[in-house]
């Protein structure tokens, strides 16, 4: 029994969203009598970090604190439009929809503002704190809830803002077939090393190194957070999961979670990451998002990694104990390919 | 079919049911008695995610029969906070985003409780042996390995929320 380490490098061109129908995202924003925000949106927060996200866009826009910003995803049914949240398409789609609607609720809010003031709207500006300020006169100044108080009771207004994105029409040229099927996108690259058992085809996973480029990290934490579980994933897809390991073949895929195959707390293994940040021009405050990007890369650099280490290639997914001695068996023992 | 009367202590109140015959702890716990913290996860004893301490020690509530129960005392997370404070695990969890859509969490919670009482002062190896029979799909378990061994260190200086 020999174990054989390997290396294997990937990386990603991964584009946000996608082009169907325009990817629309809709977001409508309004005050409540208090001077606090509520966001409706339909698209809704799979533990990714969207309303988060979609809370700092709005806050930031409205130019208020993020704690009085409230985002509501309830009810599809109620709630404006939008195709979902899949195709890492949130921060990009989403936050643009809200940034845009925000914007609109913030020229009501400094419109009415202005009348109490006695002021042009355009000479205000709000302090992030609560308060919208007289520029340069910060002495007259009002409060974001003495204003929403006003234009609910008195001036008889709504601050509210109405947003949504839609990437162009991108059309297919009829003579070379080109077209854009996206606007912006994501990037990465990981080195994954791990260690062949050549006698039971065994893989562990030693280290993953990554550089991962998601535009303006908008909330750093919780990117640095998706990026190491999307990448374990990544690992867990090129390693373990499947339905059907022999497909189409139906025969020995698990009947229940019992028999599903996934690594567990045990198989955790160091992830180094540096995130880069190259703000994209269409992405709300620059920000792509990370998306499923986290987890992609790591399947050809896992396939890369095996064949580095023992010189078969494997092409189906999940690389199996199995496919890896059949692979040794077929190429007459294993074939380190060496560390370059 | 026959109902039994069942008696325990759930976070410290008194508790009495009547459960079906052959019904499991957590089935009891989320519709009789109206605790959604235990999440139903795989129903088979696979995931974790129904972990409860049954006299301070972790069981998968999916697959403990409700009667066993009969004057046991039961912790699960929704009794863990201190009126608004929360319990350190879940400050650090939280602050340390040892959670991204939360369905792991309270059985994490609930297996580091058990651990931590045990054995206040864990390695890494034994902090992954404490939740090694609970499945996180998000986090890939780095952060909420951190986030024990960091609560472990909290709770060991006796800043006890
Ligand atoms: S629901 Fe009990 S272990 Fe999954
Ligand atoms: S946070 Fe989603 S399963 Fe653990």
């Amino acid at each position: 029994m020999t174990i054989h380490k390997g290396r294997g490098f990937a990386c990603i061109n991964y584009p946000i969203g996608m082009n169907l129908g325009g990817d629309p995202s809709q977001a409508l924003v309004h005050s409540t009598p208090d001077g606090k925000f509520k966001v409706a949106l339909s698209a809704i927060d799979l533990g990714q970090g969207m309303k988060s996200v979609t809370r700092q866009l709005a806050a930031e826009t409205l130019g208020v604190p993020v704690e009085d910003v409230y985002v509501d995803t309830a009810d599809s049914d109620t709630g404006p439009h939008d195709m979902g949240s899949f195709a890492s398409r949130g921060t990009h789609r989403v936050g643009n929809a809200v940034i845009q609607a925000s914007r609109e609720a913030r020229g009501l809010l400094l419109e009415a503002a202005a009348e109490e003031l006695e002021v042009n709207a355009s000479d205000l500006e709000t302090d992030g704190k609560g308060n919208i300020n007289v520029k340069g006169a910060p002495s007259r100044s009002i409060a974001v809830a003495e204003t929403a108080i006003a234009a609910q009771f008195k001036q008889g207004r709504t601050i509210s803002g109405r947003g949504i994105f839609l990437i162009p029409t991108s059309d297919v040229d009829p003579e070379t077939g080109e077209m854009t099927p996206v606007s912006c996108f994501a990037h990465a690259a990981v080195v994954v090393d791990l260690q062949v058992d050549d006698e039971t085809g065994e893989v562990e996973v030693l280290e993953i190194n990554s550089a991962y480029e998601v535009g303006r990290a908008l909330n750093p934490k919780m990117v640095e957070q998706q990026l190491i579980g999307g990448a374990w994933m990544g690992v867990s897809h090129a390693l373990y999961e499947t339905t059907e390991p022999y497909y189409p073949n139906r025969d020995h895929g698990p009947t229940d979670f019992n028999q599903y195959l996934m690594p567990g707390p045990g198989e955790v293994v160091n992830h180094n990451i540096a995130v880069l940040e190259r703000p994209a021009e269409d992405a709300p405050y620059g920000g792509k998002g990370p998306g499923e990007m986290c987890a992609n890369p790591l399947l050809p650099g896992v396939a890369n990694a095996v064949y580095n280490a023992v010189g078969v290639r494997v092409d189906a997914l999940p690389i199996t104990p199995e496919k890896i001695l059949r692979g040794i068996q077929a190429i007459g023992g294993a074939r380190p390919q060496g560390m370059r | 079919m026959a109902k039994t009367p069942v008696q325990f202590t759930l976070n410290g109140t008194h508790r009495a049911h009547f459960v079906d015959g052959g019904a499991n702890l957590l089935d009891v716990l989320r519709r009789e008695v109206g605790d959604l913290s235990p999440k139903y996860g795989c129903g088979q004893g696979t995931c974790g995610t129904c972990t409860v301490l049954i006299n301070g020690e972790p069981h998968l509530s999916c697959l403990t029969l409700a009667e066993s129960v009969e004057g046991k005392s039961l912790e699960t997370t929704s009794g863990m906070a201190n009126g608004p404070d929360l319990h350190p695990l879940q400050r650090i969890f939280m602050e340390s985003f040892a959670a991204q859509c939360g369905y792991c969490t309270p059985g994490m919670l609930m297996a580091a409780k058990a651990l931590l009482a045990g054995n206040p002062n864990p390695t890494r190896e034994e902090v992954i042996e404490g939740i090694s029979g609970n499945i996180c799909r998000c986090t890939g378990y780095e952060p909420i390995i951190d986030a024990i061994l960091q609560a472990a260190v909290e709770l060991r200086s006796g800043r006890v929320a």
